[in-house]
């Protein structure tokens, strides 16, 4: 995405640019969510990386083994280095399930999963295909995570899944939170809260988990509280790239320590950080990281010239929350604004609702798979969604 | 809206959570530590400080990272503070609750 507004941005004679990844194939990870219960099939949600780099782009797919900011260089773990004058970090979220004890333990991938790698929700599917029924508890280990909302889009299509199996009966599904509900804002709740009785959703919250115990399928937390299950789906603590430890750019959770507003690192000058692997107070979605592109752009192009970093990200998230039976709901916030309800992109107008299951949203959230492939990672801006966000067409209180 | 606390007028939700930090001060963390039936002791005011200092450099607030702090581990805050120990200690230091975006 960067590689794609900047190529446009820069003086060509003057600058080059090349993006270092270990892989060769990206995933579109919204999808991972869908994968489980068959709506997308592997071949949806991967591509080869290199179809996304401009053709004056230079992609190295190499294994960094760490990055010596104090030298403006990154050393490869095959033993070269490729200085820099700017670097941008990317490296993103990733899950760690060894951060919680015996959550990675004979159970893992038999009866524990999680959704949030390819691998995980692969599993996952495979499990859920010939699975009996009984006690689904589907569970968040702590905050933040990457796309909050997912685990209760999870709880949501799940519902619909086994209705869909006419299995319902057979399965009771138990949503397990750190935080003091499934929502936590007050108008979300008050607006949404009803989803979780209609469709039999029982919640535990200010659940802090201590252990997996696998010999008597229960999680277990601080307090003594244990909830047994069948089926374990957990989202283990998030953390940012163990690069980050390695180069001791990251804090306790591998983030790295960045401006809210500018997007730049606290700790070097020229180094930048976009997405998942920053530590500013944004939900970890992709939609974050497309608006943060166009600040970033500006901004490295006020560094290199000597000017201020004028451009000030606002923490602006759009998002579409699965609600199952095709249907879904959208939201639209920032740091300041929490979700709320009315009418999206035209004030007024729509077509899309705020806060409002529908079915029209639920287009919105597949169509969201071909705005990925096709005008994000190009880093084009999406037509009438501006980076920052409008407060135009919402009803706050 | 408006609630009395330690004798002062200071914002709150709709939850009893303060909405605006700098009208906070001792005297009314005493009074939220009083009705959650914790009486506070030097060990619940380092936590307390721990919450504060993080939620000024807009850290999210996890109970691993308070177990991280150097200060307690968890078991000794759920000792400090018996029932949903972030919620209750976040109150008492007129810090917003760990929330999620909606």
């Amino acid at each position: 995405m960067m590689a794609n507004h900047l190529h446009h941005k820069l003086n060509r004679k003057e600058w080059t640019i090349a993006i270092v990844d270990e892989r060769t194939e990206h995933h579109y990870q919204p999808g991972y969510l869908f994968l489980p219960f068959d709506i997308y099939k592997p071949k949806d949600i991967i591509k080869s990386i290199k179809d996304f780099i401009p053709a004056d782009v230079n992609l190295i797919t190499k294994k960094v083994d760490r990055i010596v900011a104090t030298e403006n260089y990154i050393q490869m773990a095959e033993g070269d280095r490729l200085h820099y004058e700017v670097l941008i970090i990317a490296t993103g979220a990733k899950i760690a399930p060894e951060e919680t004890a015996g959550m990675s333990g004979k159970l893992w991938h038999q009866s524990v999963f999680d959704f949030y790698t390819f691998e995980g929700a692969l599993a996952l599917r495979n499990k859920l295909r010939d699975w009996k029924g009984g006690q689904l508890v589907i569970h968040i280990t702590e905050m933040p995570i990457k796309c909050p909302v997912a685990p209760l889009e999870f709880a949501f299509l799940a519902d619909a899944y086994f209705k869909h199996k006419k299995m319902r009966d057979k399965v009771n599904i138990t949503y397990v939170t750190p935080l003091s509900g499934a929502f936590t804002k007050p108008t979300s709740t008050a607006a949404l809260e009803h989803l979780l009785h209609e469709k039999n959703i029982a919640i535990e919250s200010d659940f802090a988990i201590a252990t997996v115990d696998n010999d008597n399928k229960t999680i277990v937390d601080y307090g003594g509280k244990a909830i047994p299950f069948d089926l374990l789906v957990t989202v283990p603590t998030n953390k940012g790239d163990a690069l980050l430890e390695r180069s001791g750019l990251g804090d306790d959770l591998n983030y790295v320590p960045t401006n809210k507003e500018t997007l730049q690192s606290k700790a070097h000058a020229n180094i930048f950080v976009i997405g998942d692997a920053t530590n500013v107070p944004a939900s970890k979605a992709g939609s974050v990281a497309h608006f943060e592109a166009e600040i970033l752009t500006e901004n490295i192009v006020h560094y290199i010239q000597g000017e201020a970093l004028s451009a000030s990200f606002d923490g602006h998230a759009n998002c579409f929350i699965e609600t199952g039976n095709n249907k879904a709901l959208l939201i639209d916030f920032n740091y300041t604004y929490e979700p709320v309800s009315g009418k999206f992109p035209f004030p007024g107008i729509g077509p899309l609702g705020l806060l409002k299951e529908s079915r029209m949203n639920h287009w919105g959230k597949l169509a969201f798979r071909w705005i990925y492939w096709n005008v994000l990672l190009k880093g084009t801006p999406i037509p009438f969604v501006s980076s920052q966000m409008s407060t135009a067409g919402k009803n706050f209180k | 809206m408006e609630k009395i606390i330690a004798q002062k007028p200071v914002q709150v939700n709709e939850e009893g959570y303060m909405t605006n930090f700098t009208e906070w001060n001792k005297e009314i963390g005493e009074a939220i530590a009083k009705e959650n039936n914790i009486s506070l002791s030097p060990k619940h005011w380092e936590v307390i400080n721990y919450i504060q200092n993080e939620f000024k450099n807009e850290v999210p607030l996890t109970i691993r990272k308070i177990g991280k702090s150097g200060l307690v581990d968890i078991k000794e805050f759920y000792a400090l503070f018996p029932v949903a120990p972030l919620k209750t200690a976040t109150k008492i230091a007129g810090v917003p609750k760990p929330a999620s975006c909606i």
